[in-house]
């Protein structure tokens, strides 16, 4: 039998910010899977908005490697900030000319993972148990497809989950235009791609929006809001968590 | 330096642009309506081609390669194209390629050129440029023939009238078309009829052509031009001088190598199988096609792009224009809000690793790094890499005091975790400015609310759970 693993949460800024419900989940969900989850209080953020903004933050990836480096496995509820993680993380140490920080850097993002894929491919299970008899459309988010390549494990578990209607999203491809400070930079490029993005969730006639990152979900779910379109959005961690006995 | 039309320095930055074209309902139409066509072509075809993947790393690898040793595959290019009958000329910048050109023009007598659709010409500002010379310049495929008559600018790299519809293309021609048809309808068989008759007098009667080329083959100094309509093997045949200017970055290094790249390009590119028209000429074919034939190898800021360690990567692009098709932003944008003549994905990273980022800081930022961009590309550029690493190269060489001063101190809030606890206190603020913030947030409230704050961070429930 495998040795208990030491799992840490990273819940992203965002999350630990605006959105606690998602990292609740994300605890309740791994918990009921029988991990014992700790959440070092030294996190802040992965410092992604800043480096994709133009500001390389090493100082932010060394708090990273010095919170994280001593887990087996680090769980991130957010494609986006794994993404990050693993994709930018040693290069902005390189960056800053600083070698050793970039190869601890590396070996941190290698045991860091966006939730589906810790759920399928450390834990090896597709049906958590969850229960969600809600009519539910699926957005897979840019970074989590096209950075981390969770291919299908999201809709694998949402599949599994009991009571669920999933429909599929239309163009679900297409970006929601969020894209971070993108979206402030050049507001009608994203609220062109926004209005697509509304237009495609309506189509579907879902009641609950989701996907594997908070941040698209605040941009989509903002638009939908203001129109007051009646869908709402939640994170993969809120349905998988779900249960007749604790309901998202 | 770089010199010509690779940026329009008159035109506002992309932002201003883009709000604009964005509001043009007939331009989203039409935008939306050829890219859906071409990505889908496009996919239909990739889908049925089992090695694709392996093709887009042979693609990248050959190109890379190449990049490597530029300085060699040039000079073997020179020399095996000097060998059979070409002239090589070498052009730092626009203003010597141009000038290059218009003096072969001037040496043959003439004072009409037709010729080959060629991004590296707009690129140069030639047609402009001969025109000053009083030398004129006859467009002669389809679409920027249509561009060029209605005196505007291409905006996409391999369909530059993408913004323009057929009824659009009809005004267009009854206007300024010399001899177009009084009852010229909006067919599109009888508007390439029309062009058809005026372009066959131009390909019959002029002696000179210019074009750029695709490939240019350093192991038997051949230059490849693909195309779609068949103008460009006239050009390429019919006249008696030919001088094609062609980007130090064309290089591929043997001819075997097309085997990979003529599978890439048409499939990217306009969803085909094959290009219907390749043409390859090697120096001057004895009584066969042009006698003269001129090479000009131009720089422009390809140097500068390749001593860039992330940004050369983009040197490998052979101007499918893919990244422009799956593009969301070029999709709501059109190619000429990004005031370049490369526009896109590729433009963003291509214009300032050529120019140099102070000259065209904006265009990094035209993009929500959705990565679609690099998924498609045949030859591999991280496109999304290239940009965010183009972006830390914007903001150090121009200081935004206010922008600096957030992101200092957004860094310095997440930099301890007593710091952190007691910035999350504040978010609760924001529920007084969710429907409208002050700025910069104000271009988010504009049309989309923000979150409604929580009563406490996660790490306030955590802690609470830890230790009741």
């Amino acid at each position: 039998m495998m040795q208990a693993m030491r799992v840490a949460l990273f819940a992203t800024c965002l999350v630990d910010a605006l959105f606690p419900d998602a990292g609740k989940a994300t605890v309740q969900l791994l918990e009921r899977l029988g991990q014992t989850v700790e959440f070092p209080l030294e996190q802040t953020c992965c410092g992604q908005m800043h480096a994709n903004s133009g500001y390389f933050e090493p100082k932010l990836v060394r708090r990273y490697v010095d919170t994280f480096g001593e887990y087996d496995a680090i769980v991130v509820p957010s494609g986006s900030c794994a993404g990050a993680i693993r994709h930018q993380h040693a290069m902005i140490a390189k960056n800053a000319h600083d070698d050793p920080l970039s190869a601890r850097a590396q070996a941190t993002a290698d045991k860091t993972f966006e939730l589906s894929q810790f759920l399928i491919d450390v834990l090896h299970t597709d049906d958590v148990g969850a229960y969600f008899p809600h009519r539910v459309t699926y957005h897979p988010t840019c970074h989590s497809v096209r950075m981390l390549n969770v291919g299908d494990r999201p809709l694998r578990l949402l599949g599994n989950v009991r009571g669920i209607e999933l429909v599929d999203l239309p163009q679900q491809d297409e970006c929601c235009g969020f894209g971070g400070t993108f979206s402030i930079k050049n507001p009608d490029v994203s609220a062109a791609m926004l209005a697509d993005k509304m237009e495609a969730v309506m189509q579907t006639g879902a009641e609950v929006l989701c996907a594997g990152d908070r941040s698209c979900l605040m941009h989509i779910g903002g638009g939908l809001e203001r129109i007051r379109a009646g869908v709402k959005t939640l994170h993969l961690a809120e349905i998988l968590a779900s249960t007749e006995e604790a309901p998202a | 330096m770089t010199s010509g039309e690779l940026i329009w320095t008159d035109d506002p930055p992309f932002p201003e642009n883009a709000q604009r074209a964005v509001e043009d309902s007939q331009l989203r139409r039409n935008l939306r309506k050829a890219t859906a066509t071409i990505r889908e072509r496009r996919a239909g075809l990739v889908a049925e081609t089992p090695d694709w993947q392996e093709l887009r790393r042979a693609g990248a690898a050959i190109k890379d390669e190449t990049l490597h040793h530029l300085d060699a595959y040039l000079e073997r290019f020179e020399r095996n194209a000097t060998q059979q009958g070409a002239h090589i000329h070498w052009a730092r910048d626009a203003d010597e390629a141009t000038g290059i050109v218009t003096q072969l023009v001037h040496r043959t007598g003439q004072t009409e050129v037709i010729k080959v659709k060629s991004m590296v010409t707009q690129e140069i500002g030639l047609v402009n440029a001969l025109e000053r010379a009083g030398i004129t310049a006859h467009e002669t495929d389809f679409a920027e023939l249509i561009v060029q008559l209605a005196h505007d600018r291409p905006s996409h790299i391999v369909v530059p009238a993408i913004h323009k519809n057929r009824a659009e293309i009809r005004r267009i021609f009854l206007d300024h078309l010399p001899d177009a048809p009084k009852d010229l309808t909006d067919d599109p068989h009888a508007l390439a009829e029309a062009a058809r008759l005026y372009l066959r007098k131009l390909f019959l009667t002029t002696k000179t052509a210019v074009s750029g080329a695709n490939f240019a083959i350093a192991e038997t100094g051949g230059l490849l031009v693909a195309e779609s309509e068949g103008n460009g093997r006239m050009c390429l045949t019919l006249p008696e001088t030919l001088i094609s200017v062609v980007g130090i970055e064309k290089l591929i290094p043997t001819f075997r190598d097309l085997e990979v790249f003529l599978q890439l390009l048409p499939r990217s590119a306009t969803g085909e199988r094959m290009n219907p028209y390749n043409s390859i000429w090697t120096g001057v074919s004895e009584n066969d096609g042009p006698q003269s034939v001129h090479i000009i190898l131009l720089d422009n800021g390809r140097t500068k792009a390749l001593a860039d360690n992330t940004g050369r990567q983009a040197l490998r692009c052979i101007r499918c224009a893919a990244c422009l098709n799956v593009c969301p932003v070029y999709e709501r944008t059109g190619g000429h809000a990004y005031g370049a003549t490369y526009p896109g994905p590729i433009g963003a990273i291509l214009t300032p690793l050529m120019a140099g980022v102070e000259h065209a800081p904006e265009l990094p930022f035209a993009s929500s790094l959705c990565g679609a961009c690099y998924e498609v590309c045949p030859v591999e550029i991280d496109i999304p890499t290239v940009l965010v690493k183009l972006r830390h190269d914007a903001v150090q060489a121009k200081k935004h005091k206010a922008q600096d001063a957030t992101f200092a101190a957004a860094a310095s809030a997440m930099g301890g975790r007593r710091r952190w606890s007691a910035a999350l206190k504040t978010a609760r603020l924001m529920r007084f400015v969710r429907h409208a913030a002050p700025p910069p947030l104000s271009n988010w409230t504009a049309t989309r609310d923000l979150p409604d704050p929580p009563p406490e961070p996660f790490r306030d429930w955590w802690s609470k759970r830890r230790s009741p």
